[in-house]
Formats: structure tokens, C-alpha cells, sequence
């Protein structure tokens, strides 16, 4: 068994209200010989934002790639449960994952530079209009049910650049748009999806003060005012302290702590992970206070 | 002619003598080793085998004409019309009466011949032509100084007048679509359509209605197809087949071609599912050859390299364009009560091949605003963020290779039912490089630039015929050209599919 002893277990142990919506259990991940991600489980309840963080290379984004089915998992069961069914993600191929209700934006953007930003948001309503364009014959024919999908899925395109600030740049070329205004615009595009999680690969990463602001209140009124879940990737601990709900902390691809923001910033073990103290690694000229504060730990 | 005495932005630069003759001497150099091969020997066909014919006149015309022009461009741009100006258009003065007695009869015509610099009549046309576009500019710098001048020295004067030509057309478009199509209608009854023009325009047209069909492939879902007219040939040999074997007419035969040229574009779709730009290039273009081949040593049923004629030609509503219908039955003519006419079949086969690509442009300009094909541009774009959407890239790409190939189909049986014979020659490798050429060219995803295009490579080599070997020239000229002016097409411009404001937005 690979598992950390998980000693830093907060005192007051994350119980969720109802089932999860995501489980994932004993979630491996190899590339030949190197271990990835090792043995980790947890999980993420509906209407909660859940963070994953943990230094470079220990294997957060490869959990959102099994999790959304861009690789497929060498060990581990991953259960996503909406619409009164469960899905297996680790059986289903990417599309099928996305249309189960997992909808997610990447590292680096990744957007439909030379569609315009509103159509970048009408693509990801594919599959609903797909259904009611008939397999696009209704769609070639026009028939009046089509026109009524493609109107609400117009309503739902504008309703979520209204509430991006966007409405005045919906006709110009996503690729010509600010790097904060992407941003929020592939937040958008992955809610238009209509998902029940929604995977937030570094969103913060590269924005101004200003601009992770305006980020950090998004994601709060994502969680407010649509029931979605939101599974979290960050780097800037002052974004993930502030809105998460858990967190879930990742090292060497192991699990090294999972709990409340407050019972994870004291936990020692991730103060080692991140200052690298018991291995000894940390020979860099910065102090540990330079560190605990550039971690954003020290708040 | 040193003294610089313009305003500062007309100020022409340091002009040095030297760097230009220098420069002018290359080119000239450079036209010396094209010249020599390409001009410089001539092999005829003459009784007891081949004779070479040297030409070494047209060789020093060529190395000649190449060092002016050079030089009257380097002037040009250091800002110096007025020698330009006068030189260009005294050989313009001296060369255009000498083409115009040579294509005379009579001693005065041989003597004009001989004057002229090269042999060829055609050859001599375009170095006038161009030199009349070297006297117009330089004629309009001297005349306007600062602003062509400077225009000239940007290095690539067409580019910003191209430009200007796009957005104009971009905006003359809703106006230009109603108007060019009434001449696309009219064009057979126009007084200079004669039979020559006419087959020129259904070449074109049948080039337009490829050239739609595989902008859905590439323009639209970003396949990089190379092997295109394989399913031209599966539409040609389906109709030649059901149509000889089994004695089907047209118009029966035309869903079937498509639908068969369609399952073939699926078919070989799966296995190039996952590759991506150059490799999907490099098999698609040996899928296309493999077809060819196939269709060349298939000789039970496909007839081999003899091909397939008597191949029946299309019928307008069961009535046939010929002259003595056999008895009992009736031909358009008599039907119609006219005189017979052989043209009358070249012009209905305008009109179905017009209809055709009509149909084609109809349906994608449709199918793009649909899911599909804004799936297809979103594959094309990023398949990545495509897939976590939730779209299918399979079935996606399918739908793509399959629709693209089914118009192939159709243009491929009007092929065969023009032609009346067809054979694996009429499908090689260089008519997919064609067709993708007219897309890349005409600017990928543009319906108009297509049109453009497609008049461009294959109108004015056909009309070029008369320049014999130099007549891929032409096409390859204009390639360049084209490049050169507009490196993402002529038309490139992408209109969104929806609108939240502005002209044809969605309504609230």
C-alpha cells in the first residue's frame, strides 16, 4: 500500500451532507515507470468548490485529465453522480464525459481563437442542439422546434456574457480578446455545457490583482446561483484559501492532506511538502518566511 | 537625375547606379538558366524522329526584356519614374504597331516578326501587357509623386489595393451574390458564349462545385485533404457503370454516385481519424492514389486504363439532345418544336452543373450555421477543447469527409455523363492539387473566394491555350501572384455564424 500515513487528518473531518458528487477511489496513474498519481482518493460535494493544490509536478493536472477522460486511469474507480445516475468516468471516453455533466477549462487557454467569443459559447451547447437539430436533418429543413432550441440556446450564450462582462466584444474573435477576458470566456464556455462539475485548471494563473478579483467572485456566483460543483486547480493560495470550501492537498503525486482551508494551512505535512523541510531539498537561497509567503501560507 | 528636389516624403532614397545594375544583371542572369532550357531549345516533331531547334534570339529577348524591367523597377522604387516612364512607353509605342502588322498577312507581317523579340505571337502579347503595366505606374508615380512612390517602396504594392478589393467586396457582396448570379444564368445567351466559352465555364463551374465541396473538408472541419478527387472518380465510375452496365439513366444515377463517393469518404475516414495536418495529408493523398490504382487493374469491372465510354449523356425530363430521335419517342427539339441546335445540349449541361454547385453552396452555407458545422470549425480550431465539450470528433469528422466527398460524387458522374468516357487518367494526383489549390487560394472557408479562384486557375489557363508549353506557366504565375498578394487567400475573411448585435443578429 502506497498511501501516506495521513497524519494530518484535521480535527474536524470533512463530512459531506449528502452523497458526493464525485468519488474518486484509489485514482493510479503511470506513464511506464513513473508513478504519477498514487493511490488517491477523494471526494467533492455538490455546491462546494473544491481546490487541489500542491507543488509542480505532483500530479494535479493529471487527476483533472483522468477525471475528464483525456487519459485513462491505470487504477481506480471514478463515480460522478447528477440527474439521479452514476457515471463511471473511468470507462467513458472524453465527449461521453463531458455530455455525463464534467465540463472543464485548461492550463493553458484554450478557446476557438478565430469563432467568435458568443459562438464560442453556442459550440458548447453541441449536444442539446445537436438533439434538436434532429441530427441536423430537422436543422437543414428548418423546422420551427430547431429554431426554438437554437433561440434558448442564444438566451443562455448571452446570459453568460452578460454576467462575464462581455457583451460589447461577443461578436469579435475570441482570439483577439483580452488574456483576462479568455479567461473568464472559457469559464463561460465550460458552464454553457450545463455541467453538474465543473474543473477549473488554474484559472488564476497570469491575471492581475484586479482580474483574479473579478475571477474569485465568478466562481463564488457560479456556486451560489447554479447547482454545480466546482473542482479547483490553483496556484495562488490567497484565491484558493479564500473561496474553497476543502482542499485537497497533492505531493509526488500522493495524497498528502484533505480538510477545510484552515485545518490544511497548518497541517505539517504540507508545510513540508512546500518548504521542503524533512527531505532536506529546499537549498535555495529564500528564508523559510519568504517562502511560507510567496505559498501564501503565512496569512 | 541625382538631384533630389521633392518634399521630404516623396524624398526618393539613396539611389546607387550600381547596386541597381547589379541587381538588374542577376535577374537577367537568372533568366539566362531558365531561358536557356525552357525557350532556347525547341524539340519538334519532325519526319524521321525528333529535331532540335535552337532559338537563341528568344534566349537574349528574354535575358533582355528581364535586365530592363529589373531596372525599371529598382528606378522605380529609388522613387525615379520619369526615365522609367519614358523608356516603358517608347517600347510600348514600338512594340504595339509591330504585333498588330504581324498578326497581318503579307511581307510587312514577316519583317514585323522578325523585329519583334520573340517568335511566339502570344509570348510577345504578354511582354507588352507587361510593359504597359510598367509605363501605367510608372507613368502615375511621375505624375502623382509622393503617394504611389511611396507605395512603391513598401515593397509589395498590390498587397494594400487587394486589401482595399476584399473589404470592398466583402461589402459589396450582398449586392454583387444577386448580381453575379443573373450572369451566371445569362451567361449562355451572352453574344461572346459560343461553344469554346461555354466548355470553359462548365470546366469552371464543375471546378467551383469541387472547390465547395472540399471547403467543407478543409475550409470548414480543417482536414487537409489531399486525395479529393478519388471520389470524384467513385461518383464518375459509379454513374459510368450503373449507367453502361445496367443502362440507368442520369438523373437516377446521381443520388446513388453520391451516396456511394459519400461511403467511400467514410470509409476512408476511419483510419485517418487520429492523424492530424501532415500525416493526414500524406495519407489521404495515398488513400487517393490507391483509388486510382484500383480502378486502373480492376480490369473486369472498371475496364482498366481503356476506361469506359458510351457513357449516355444526360436527358432534360426523359428527352434527349439529339438530332433524329428514334421512332415513336420525342428529342428536346421536336418536343419544343425548335430547329436542332448542337448547342442546346452544351447549354442544358451548363445549366445542370450550375444547378449543382448551386445546390453545394446552398447546402454548406446552411449546414454551417447548424451544430455540425460549427462543430466542424471548433474541431478545426482546437480539437482538444472540441472533445471536452463534448462532441464527438469521430462522427464529426465523419460527417465532414462524407458530405465533402458525396458533392465530389455528384461533380464526379456530371463528369462522366459530359465527357461520355472516362478513364483512371482523368483522376490523378495533380486535379486533388488543383481543387485544393482553388480553396487555399480563394482563402479557406470562403464561398466567393472559391468562385474567384477557381476563374482564376482554370478560366485563364484554358484561355491561355494558345500559349501551348507556357500555359501551366500562366497557372503557376498566378499562383505566385496570388501568394505574393494575398497569402491567406483572396478572400479571406470569416463571417460568424451568429451574431449577438450588429447585421443579422439573433432576434430577442
Amino acid at each position: 500500500m502506497t498511501t501516506a500515513p495521513d497524519t494530518t487528518e484535521p480535527a474536524r473531518p470533512f463530512s459531506p451532507p449528502q452523497r458526493p458528487l464525485l468519488d474518486v477511489e484509489h485514482l493510479t496513474m503511470r506513464f511506464g515507470g513513473l508513478v504519477a498519481v498514487d493511490d488517491v482518493s477523494f471526494a467533492a460535494a455538490p455546491g462546494d468548490i473544491t481546490a487541489i493544490i500542491g507543488p509542480n509536478g505532483a500530479g494535479k493536472t493529471t487527476v483533472f485529465n483522468c477525471l475528464t477522460g483525456f487519459y485513462r486511469p491505470s487504477v481506480g474507480r471514478l463515480a460522478l453522480r447528477g440527474n439521479g445516475r452514476e457515471y463511471l468516468l473511468e470507462r467513458m471516453e472524453c465527449h461521453d464525459i463531458a455530455r455525463a455533466g464534467m465540463a472543464r477549462t485548461f492550463q493553458s487557454i484554450r478557446l476557438f481563437p478565430r469563432m467568435s467569443a458568443f459562438e464560442n459559447l453556442v459550440v458548447a451547447q453541441h449536444n442539446k442542439l445537436m438533439r434538436a437539430s434532429g441530427y441536423t436533418v430537422f436543422g437543414l429543413l428548418g423546422t420551427r422546434s430547431y429554431a426554438e432550441a437554437e433561440a434558448g440556446a442564444v438566451e443562455l450564450a448571452r446570459y453568460w456574457l452578460e454576467k462575464i462582462g462581455l457583451v460589447d466584444r461577443a461578436d469579435d474573435d475570441a482570439g483577439n480578446l483580452a488574456y483576462g477576458q479568455q479567461r473568464r470566456l472559457e469559464i463561460a464556455r465550460a458552464m454553457c455545457t450545463e455541467p453538474l462539475l465543473l474543473c477549473l485548471d488554474e484559472p488564476a494563473a497570469g491575471l492581475n490583482p484586479r482580474e483574479s478579483a473579478e475571477l474569485e467572485e465568478l466562481l463564488l456566483f457560479v456556486r451560489e446561483r447554479h447547482d454545480v460543483g466546482i473542482l479547483l486547480i490553483e496556484h495562488d493560495m490567497s484565491v484558493v484559501m479564500k473561496i474553497s470550501d476543502r482542499i485537497v492537498v497533492l505531493d509526488h503525486g500522493r495524497k498528502i492532506a484533505d480538510g477545510t482551508p484552515a485545518a490544511v494551512r497548518g497541517a505539517p505535512a504540507v508545510i513540508r511538502a512546500y518548504l521542503g523541510e524533512a527531505d532536506g531539498a529546499d537549498t535555495d537561497t529564500h528564508t523559510r518566511a519568504d517562502t511560507r509567503r510567496d505559498a501564501g501560507m503565512g496569512a | 537625375m541625382t538631384d533630389a528636389t521633392a518634399p521630404p516624403p516623396s524624398a526618393p532614397g539613396p539611389f546607387h547606379v550600381r547596386g541597381a545594375l547589379k541587381e538588374a544583371g542577376l535577374a537577367a542572369f537568372v533568366m539566362l538558366g531558365l531561358s536557356l532550357a525552357l525557350i532556347g531549345a525547341r524539340i519538334d516533331d519532325v519526319s524521321g524522329g525528333l529535331a532540335v531547334r535552337w532559338r537563341p534570339f528568344d534566349v537574349l529577348a528574354a535575358v533582355v526584356v528581364a535586365f530592363l524591367g529589373r531596372l525599371g523597377l529598382a528606378f522605380l522604387r529609388a522613387g525615379r519614374p520619369a526615365p522609367v516612364a519614358l523608356a516603358s512607353g517608347l517600347s510600348c509605342a514600338a512594340l504595339a504597331p509591330l504585333l498588330a502588322v504581324s498578326a497581318t498577312g503579307g511581307g510587312a507581317a514577316d519583317w514585323a516578326r522578325t523585329a519583334l523579340p520573340f517568335s511566339g505571337f502570344a509570348v510577345n502579347v504578354l511582354v507588352l501587357v507587361v510593359v504597359v503595366v510598367l509605363a501605367l505606374r510608372a507613368g502615375l508615380a511621375w505624375r502623382f509623386g509622393a503617394r504611389a512612390g511611396a507605395r512603391a517602396r513598401a515593397g509589395a504594392p498590390g498587397a494594400e489595393t487587394m486589401d482595399r478589393l476584399a473589404s470592398v467586396a466583402r461589402r459589396a457582396a450582398v449586392h454583387a451574390v444577386p448580381v453575379l448570379l443573373l450572369a451566371a444564368v445569362l451567361f449562355p445567351f451572352l453574344p461572346f458564349a459560343d461553344r469554346r466559352i461555354l466548355d470553359i465555364a462548365i470546366l469552371v463551374v464543375t471546378y467551383v462545385m469541387l472547390g465547395w465541396g472540399l471547403n467543407i473538408v478543409v475550409g470548414l472541419a480543417g482536414l487537409l485533404d489531399l486525395g479529393y478527387v478519388a471520389f470524384y472518380a467513385v461518383g464518375a465510375y459509379a454513374y459510368a457503370l450503373l449507367a453502361t452496365e445496367m443502362g440507368l439513366g442520369f438523373w437516377l444515377c446521381l443520388p446513388f454516385a453520391g451516396v456511394m463517393a459519400a461511403l467511400a469518404g467514410v470509409l476512408l475516414g476511419f483510419p485517418v481519424l487520429r492523424l492530424r495536418g501532415d500525416y493526414l495529408a500524406i495519407v489521404t493523398l495515398g488513400f487517393g492514389e490507391m483509388i486510382r490504382i484500383v480502378l486502373l487493374n480492376w480490369y473486369e469491372v472498371t475496364n482498366g486504363p481503356d476506361g469506359i465510354s458510351g457513357i449516355p449523356k444526360p436527358t432534360f425530363f426523359g428527352l434527349p439532345f439529339v438530332r433524329s430521335p428514334p421512332e415513336g419517342t420525342e428529342s428536346f427539339h421536336t418536343f419544343f418544336g425548335l430547329a436542332y441546335a448542337p448547342i442546346d445540349r452544351i447549354v442544358f449541361l451548363y445549366y445542370v452543373i450550375l444547378a449543382m454547385a448551386l445546390i453545394t453552396n446552398q447546402f454548406t452555407l446552411r449546414i454551417r450555421k447548424l451544430p455540425v458545422g460549427r462543430a466542424w470549425e471548433a474541431l478545426r480550431e482546437d480539437e482538444t477543447a472540441s472533445r471536452s465539450l463534448g462532441i464527438n470528433p469521430r462522427n464529426t469528422k465523419l460527417t465532414a469527409f462524407g458530405i465533402g466527398a458525396m458533392f465530389a460524387g455528384f461533380a464526379g458522374s456530371f463528369f462522366a455523363t459530359r465527357q461520355g468516357f472516362i478513364s483512371p487518367e482523368s483522376f490523378v494526383f495533380i486535379e486533388s492539387a488543383v481543387i485544393l489549390a482553388i480553396v487555399v487560394l480563394g482563402g479557406m472557408g470562403s464561398q466567393v473566394g472559391v468562385v474567384l479562384a477557381a476563374v482564376l486557375l482554370i478560366g485563364l489557363p484554358e484561355i491561355f491555350r494558345d500559349l501551348q508549353e507556357f500555359r501551366m506557366l500562366a497557372f503557376g504565375a498566378t499562383m505566385v501572384l496570388i501568394m505574393t498578394w494575398r497569402p491567406r487567400g483572396l478572400l479571406a475573411h470569416r463571417e460568424p455564424t451568429i451574431r449577438l448585435s450588429g447585421k443579422g443578429a439573433v432576434r430577442r
